[in-house]
């Protein structure tokens, strides 16, 4: 547990010092009201976003960075409620991107988002399972033939609650070795061939393509999960944060989206 | 007037409480607070007024068996090891003594979830020893209580070596070698002369083990994953609370500090004073 809290410290400092780094956001602030008006943008823009977003946020942080010259976009990668606490706490954020709507709700009901959020990609389970899929797995029923290992998330976790959904509408019961505290567990599990399937993110078994296959299964259509994306009421830039969350909802943003594995909202 | 009566040897002794240096009494304070003021957070933030049906919670208790039972395995397994070790490299010159030395401490700088992958490289099915486990004796470790011990063991064992070997390098030495030169092998000093006169660096260690076994959370939920009843301690437990339900966390976390702290108090009136 110690390690859990010192866990939390770091990364609350982490957060913070992310921010502070962050400049003076006091030059941006008379450049607002021009960029509303179709000028430029600068200065720092933090952005927190859930850990399934890391490779394509990386992109679209890099190609904005790119296409507004002095901005500079920083992340903050973690577990969507984590992050929403963080946020909650005080942490100065301008972007908050999470991974499911419930995280999204802990925010905005604590009154801290700029209006409303918008859905800005989707993400489906797939199992994940070994490359050359050892165990041939088929579909949701092959992984409660016995000697099949399975990982779920906990449900606690967005993952783990999509994944109890889609068992659930296949009316699958499955009795899983290991309820994961993030989808990045499940699929560690996968990868290590400790497990012989998961339920993961497409996202996830596509970035993990060079030793883990993704198996598309149909029940996966009535859990699927929206990613909101919101400006933070108190976010220290808030132009760059307008234009940061206009980008990533832009062509160029979907395009980058797409192409790790998410489905357009 | 009793207090002037035996105030003739206190008076040296108040005097010297009064000349505690600022410059310690400063810092200590401040380490105190730093260390205390999480712990009035908790207490302050809790939901007092659920508290009672929380506690009673079915998966609760289930979770606090499982880790005091896996926390004391751990530590057991630690001592019968690690006391051994600590032997080894307190009173037997070998060469590289100080590289087994360094490496004993790796636990101990390595994050936990790292120790549970490496865990994973060595017992898991695919794994080195584990391969060999499983096509032989048919036994897995991952996802069993005997992962959550074996993980435990692996953070904590080095807190007892340290722990044991400070004592028996604290230890005056002229007791083995008197018992030596009256005859007795190593096995017997060590039994009769070495194991009574470290016992408290031993209890001293133990306790701290079991303290870190049982706050064990990354090498746990890596190496033995996370379900309930056969590996969901506690910390693990207040892990996924923490993503829903802050203060189901907070409950639980008083909980296992609670239950954590009576046990230490006891044991440490009972076997670490020994002035």
């Amino acid at each position: 547990m110690t390690a859990r809290w010192i866990g939390a410290a770091v990364a609350a400092l982490t957060a913070l010092t992310l921010t502070a780094c962050g400049g003076d956001p006091d030059p941006a602030t008379p450049q607002a009201a021009a960029a509303s008006g179709g000028g430029t943008v600068t200065g720092d823009i933090t952005v927190f976003a859930a850990a399934s977003l890391t490779e394509s946020f990386k992109t679209i942080g890099k190609d904005f960075e790119t296409a507004n010259p002095g901005t500079k976009v920083t992340f903050n990668f973690a577990g969507s409620s984590a992050l929403a606490t963080q946020i909650n706490q005080g942490a100065p954020a301008d972007v908050f991107a999470s991974a499911a709507p419930a995280n999204m709700k802990t925010v905005t009901d604590a009154r801290g988002g700029e209006g409303t959020a918008t859905t800005f990609v989707k993400n489906q389970l797939v199992i994940a399972v070994p490359k050359g899929n050892p165990k041939a797995v088929k579909g949701l029923a092959d992984l409660t033939r016995p000697g099949v290992k399975v990982a779920l998330c906990a449900e606690q976790v967005p993952c783990g609650a999509e994944a109890k959904k889609a068992l659930d509408a296949a009316q699958v019961k499955l009795t899983p070795v290991t309820l994961e505290q993030d989808v990045k567990g499940a699929l560690s599990k996968v990868k290590l061939g400790e497990v012989d399937a998961a339920l993961v993110y497409r996202t996830d078994a596509k970035a993990a393509a060079a030793n883990v296959e993704g198996v598309e299964f149909p029940e996966s259509a009535g859990a699927i999960n929206e990613y909101p994306i919101i400006v933070l009421k108190k976010a220290p830039n808030k132009a760059g944060a307008q234009a940061f969350v206009a980008y990533v909802l832009s062509d160029k943003g979907r395009s980058a989206l797409t192409a790790t594995g998410f489905q357009a909202p | 007037m009793t207090a002037t009566a035996t105030g003739a040897t206190p008076p040296r002794r108040r005097a010297g409480r009064q000349r505690v240096p600022v410059a310690l009494l400063a810092p200590a304070g401040l380490g105190l607070l730093f260390l205390i003021f999480p712990l009035v957070g908790l207490l302050v933030r809790a939901p007092w007024t659920t508290l009672p049906q929380r506690l009673t919670e079915p998966g609760v208790l289930t979770a606090l068996r499982l880790s005091l039972q896996c926390a004391t395995l751990a530590t057991l397994l630690c001592v019968a090891f690690g006391v051994p070790l600590a032997w080894l490299l307190a009173r037997v010159e070998f060469p590289g003594r100080r590289l087994v030395r360094a490496l004993v401490t790796v636990p101990l700088v390595l994050p936990p979830v790292v120790g549970g992958v490496a865990l994973l490289l060595v017992f898991g099915r695919r794994g080195l020893l584990g391969e060999w486990l499983d096509s032989t004796f048919g036994v897995t470790l991952p996802f069993t209580t005997t992962g959550v011990v074996l993980a435990e063991a692996f953070v904590a064992m080095p807190f007892l070596i340290i722990a044991v070997e400070g004592a028996l390098r604290g230890a005056d030495s002229r007791y083995e070698e008197a018992a030596a030169t009256l005859g007795a092998g190593r096995w017997t000093t060590f039994t009769h002369v070495t194991l009574p006169l470290v016992a408290p660096g031993i209890a001293a260690g133990a306790v701290l083990c079991w303290a870190r076994a049982l706050g064990e959370f990354g090498a746990t939920i890596t190496f033995a994953g996370n379900y309930p009843g056969t590996t969901q301690t506690m910390p693990l437990a207040v892990y996924l609370a923490l993503e829903t339900d802050l203060d189901a966390a907070i409950v639980l976390s008083l909980i296992l500090l609670t239950v954590s702290v009576a046990i230490l108090a006891g044991l440490r009136d009972r076997w670490i004073t020994s002035p």
